[in-house]
């Protein structure tokens, strides 16, 4: 059955594409570590951390893909589950600091001595292992997307409302990790990392392992995304985004299965939010901002939602932006995003894949992402109201 | 057939502010004139009395410097006079600045410094240096038996004194700092006092000093009766200090009237955590309404509906800033300029994004949420570029400054203005919606857009004109919140996820619902946050609503019908 799912997975756009992650997996690391500096092939070590920032936040757009893209779930809180796997891996890094913090506390965190607490919360146990900080890393957002998604799926929430409750979600998580007494290390957040599994988070040979075993990731969440979309349930998923109402009068159990490509894709995001912290070195409550999760969907959109490539070239494209207007024209960043945010949705609603395959695409009608096979004028409050109207209109055959 | 039984509620809300408002208005002059009459009151026999009151003065530096009972004499004599001049000479005694010539003469007030000292009248402040040989001058002497009298004639001073404030500010003094010797003073000035607030301070200072006194059990009682009317958190202090050595008759009488008084304080602070409630559910609802609107007609999440508000905000800065240049004489009055000037400024921006972005989306409301998103981004840095990153100062108008009080609740008139505002744009924007024919066209597109358009109804005009009048009501909201936020490019963005929560809990298409939601969720704010902490607070509201959505997917007030059910 697993072979199966694999021999599905891997059609021919996912070979290429696991087969490049691997190769720029080995390529970036060798670049920058083999490759004598002066030659013209060197990578300098600035670009390694960054190189490895963007690879996370790809894996976290094709997680967010997953449930948008291919479920029709817009999630604007998908930055809180990335920032809960983030804070496993930051609490694991935290530990592992020991007795060199400033305080040289053996066994309490630097702010946890700062704030006079005395002992360590019962929730900070286990995570000086670090197979248990790497459970924790899946387990976190994959619990809090089966909890918040059981609920919501079950009680029909759907389209924008949806949305806002997952914004006002990563809000209160924002809101509650400023706290101090959440002990999470407040405004602050975590940071002063000195080690992951023994070597120096800070050294170049561990940030070059974190980026090839983060590109490693990246393959590794692409196969199983493809496996799950190119799967029977893959397509249920996408006639639930297509027309939801039709699939639950078919007899699917719609909410299982969105629940399903929730939690998955949380758990995804977890581990792009684990691979980022050692990275970037920090991680603090401004990761669960509404306004990074709505980042997420724009990278999204940007490269063509509903396809496994898209996010991912997304991710990397408008950071690779966004990298170069934060320095060199520091003003026009928020109008180059905005107009970015506004010209995607109305020229190019299937991102830069729908533009790069142009009309092979368009006949495909029920792939179209906007959930319509034409553009029809706004027929009520919500998108899917007339959906019974449909089935009995000629119109449902198509 | 809601908005008819909900209409009581809404009368009441609107008579309760309008009465509370006139209340405010009616209180200010009445508590300035007593005190402007008693100042030219005061003016008239200290004119006519000058003479005697020179003989008076003059007393205090006769006869024997050490004969210290004269002394005493001379400034009860000069206590009885009443004049509003003598505390400033008791008290010029009392700090050594008194100087006569050396053998006798007139009073000098000493002045200047001690190596050019100048000497000029007591009374009138006339400069009398170059009459005086400096040499000759000594002190008028005093002692501690002359400095007591002196406290006693101040306190009698102003407790006897014909301006009202100051006998006020006397009586409030004497209720802090209670003597029974001042007992005799007290009761003097009680049947003297006719303004009706300085004779209740002044009766429960008697009160205070009875029961610290050796009174009989009787006058105790009555004692006890006037301070617990006070009914606030000095009478309780006064009582329980009182309960220690009060006679064993009265002790369950006392200790019952401090419970009685805590549960009504405790009724007040509930009173209190209700306006601070309304106050900002009335700033959520003016926030959300304009969202309610569109979201309710078209469908259309519109997250740059933070960013009008903060264009309304900066459309009243701009006017402010134009009223104080070129007519000043209004300046004051620049807010109520300022409320047309946003409406119908946010109003055609509204119209214009309708136009240019909106219409291109309709039918892909996560499409809209996104291209809106990216709009308030670029807004909100037009503006930053225009006006600066930093806080621009929009300042308050004199009438809508200050405080009073209301019972146990200090309650400031600027929220009074807005909770006010607020209900004349939700009347007015209900009047706008079910009499105008704007308002059928729009009701008939939010249950319906099929139906209606195969009606006749021009849906591309009324999403036009619904989105201009909900973001002109959102820049209403600007006006208001510069009043009491800063406004910054920001200033949106602190709202919006605020404004998203009244609308989804009160559910769309009604907005008797965004009424109820706002100010369910400021009350209930403001009722946790003394428990769990304003943050707490928040996070918990959120938690609920989330919760509450999966039981009501559609919000409080859903609308119901065909139409709407998916």
């Amino acid at each position: 059955m697993i072979t199966r799912f694999l021999l599905r997975a891997l059609d021919r756009k996912a070979i290429w594409l696991i087969v490049a992650l691997v190769a720029v997996s080995i390529l970036v690391p060798v670049a920058n570590l083999v490759v004598p500096a002066g030659n013209p092939l060197h990578l300098d070590a600035v670009w390694v951390p960054l190189l490895g920032k963007y690879l996370t936040w790809a894996m976290l757009a094709l997680a967010l893909d997953l449930v948008w893209g291919y479920c029709g779930i817009l999630s604007l809180g998908h930055g809180a589950f990335f920032a809960l796997g983030g804070y496993a891996m930051g609490m694991y890094l935290m530990r592992q600091i020991g007795a060199r913090g400033v305080y040289a506390n053996p066994i309490l965190p630097d702010f946890m001595v700062f704030l006079n607490w005395k002992a360590l919360p019962w929730y900070w146990y286990g995570f000086d292992m670090f197979w248990f900080a790497a459970m924790m890393v899946a387990l976190a957002p994959g619990l809090l997307a089966l909890l918040f998604g059981w609920f919501a799926f079950r009680s029909r929430v759907t389209g924008v409302y949806l949305s806002i409750i997952t914004q006002a979600m990563t809000y209160a998580l924002l809101l509650a990790f400023f706290r101090n007494d959440m002990g999470f290390g407040g405004n602050n957040g975590l940071t002063d990392f000195k080690d992951i599994l023994g070597f120096n988070v800070q050294a170049e040979a561990t940030r070059a392992a974190l980026f090839a075993v983060t590109a490693l990731f990246l393959a590794a969440a692409v196969l199983v995304c493809s496996g799950i979309v190119n799967s029977k349930l893959g397509n249920v998923m996408i006639a639930i985004r297509d027309a939801e109402s039709r699939a639950r009068f078919l007899g699917y159990r719609v909410d299982n299965v969105k629940l399903f490509a929730f939690v998955v894709s949380a758990i995804i995001a977890g581990i792009a939010g684990a691979l980022y912290v050692p990275q970037v070195g920090i991680i603090n409550p401004n990761e669960f901002s509404p306004a990074n999760s709505i980042e997420v969907v724009i990278w999204t959109a940007v490269g063509g939602r509903g396809t496994i490539i898209g996010p991912i070239l997304g991710a990397i494209l408008v950071n690779a932006g966004k990298s170069y207007f934060t320095a060199a024209l520091p003003d026009y960043w928020l109008y180059a995003l905005g107009a970015l945010f506004m010209l995607t949705t109305i020229f190019l609603p299937q991102g830069i894949v729908g533009l790069v395959l142009g009309r092979g695409r368009k006949r495909r009608a029920p792939n179209n992402p906007s959930g319509r096979s034409e553009p029809l004028p706004a027929r009520s409050a919500e998108a899917e109201a007339g959906e019974e109207v449909g089935i009995l209109s000629p119109r449902a055959a198509e | 057939m809601s908005h008819f039984r909900l209409l009581p509620i809404l009368v009441l809300l609107t008579s309760i502010v309008v009465g509370g408002a006139a209340w405010a208005q009616d209180q200010t002059p009445a508590a300035a004139t007593p005190a402007g009459n008693a100042g030219s009151a005061a003016s008239a026999p200290a004119a006519g009395g000058t003479a005697k009151l020179s003989d008076l003065v003059n007393a205090l530096g006769a006869g024997d410097p050490f004969d210290f009972d004269g002394r005493i004499a001379a400034i009860r004599a000069l206590a009885a006079s009443g004049d509003p001049h003598v505390p400033a000479i008791l008290n010029a005694l009392e700090n050594d600045q008194l100087y006569t010539p050396d053998g006798g003469g007139d009073v000098y007030l000493q002045g200047g410094t001690d190596d050019a000292p100048t000497y000029s009248d007591p009374i009138t402040g006339k400069d009398e240096t170059d009459q005086i040989d400096p040499d000759s001058m000594v002190k008028v002497k005093i002692n501690n038996n002359v400095r007591s009298a002196i406290d006693d004639a101040t306190n009698q001073m102003t407790l006897l004194s014909p301006d009202r404030n100051a006998r006020l500010k006397a009586a409030q003094d004497m209720l802090t700092d209670a003597d029974p010797k001042n007992l005799d003073l007290i009761n003097k000035a009680v049947a003297q006092e006719t303004d009706p607030q300085v004779k209740a301070a002044m009766q429960a200072a008697r009160a205070e000093i009875i029961l610290k006194s050796a009174a009989p059990a009787a006058e105790k009682q009555a004692a006890i009766d006037i301070i617990a009317a006070q009914n606030n958190q000095d009478a309780i202090s006064i009582l329980t200090a009182a309960l220690a050595d009060a006679p064993n008759e009265l002790k369950p009488d006392i200790q019952k009237r401090i419970d009685a008084i805590n549960t009504n304080l405790q009724l007040w602070s509930v009173g209190e955590n209700v306006w601070f409630g309304l106050s900002l559910g009335s700033v959520l609802l003016l926030a959300a309404i304009g969202l309610a609107i569109t979201f309710g007609v078209m469908g259309v999440i519109n997250m740059a509906h933070g960013e009008m508000v903060m264009l309304g905000a900066y459309a009243t800065y701009t006017v402010q800033q134009l009223t104080n240049h070129y007519a000043s004489s209004i300046s004051d009055y620049s807010l109520l300029i300022a409320v047309p000037v946003a409406f119908l400024f946010t109003g055609a921006v509204g119209v214009v994004i309708e136009r240019g972005l909106i219409r291109w989306l309709y039918g892909r409301p996560l499409e809209t949420l996104l291209a809106t998103w990216g709009l308030s981004l670029i807004l909100q840095q037009l503006v930053r570029s225009l006006f600066g990153a930093s806080n621009v100062l929009v300042t308050t108008p004199s009438w809508m400054s200050g405080a009073f009080q209301l019972g146990g609740i200090s309650i400031t008139t600027n929220r009074l203005w807005i909770v006010g505002f607020t209900i004349i744009v939700f009347i007015v924007l209900q009047l706008v919606l079910n009499r105008t024919p704007l308002g059928l066209q729009m009701r008939a597109v939010t249950q319906n857009r099929r139906m209606a358009s195969a009606m006749g109804i021009r849906t591309p005009f009324v999403d036009a004109m619904t989105f201009g009048l909900g973001s002109g009501i959102a820049g209403i909201a600007g006006v208001a919140l510069s009043q009491i936020d800063n406004v910054s490019p920001n200033l949106g963005q602190n709202y919006i996820i605020d404004s998203f929560m009244v609308v989804v809990f009160g559910g769309v298409g009604n907005l008797w619902g965004t009424l109820v939601g706002a100010l369910t969720l400021g009350v209930a704010n403001k009722f946790l946050e003394p428990y769990a902490g304003a943050v707490l607070g928040k996070i918990l509201i959120l938690v609920f609503i989330i919760l509450f959505i999966q039981r009501r997917p559609r919000g409080l007030f859903a609308l119901k019908g065909r139409a709407v059910e998916q």
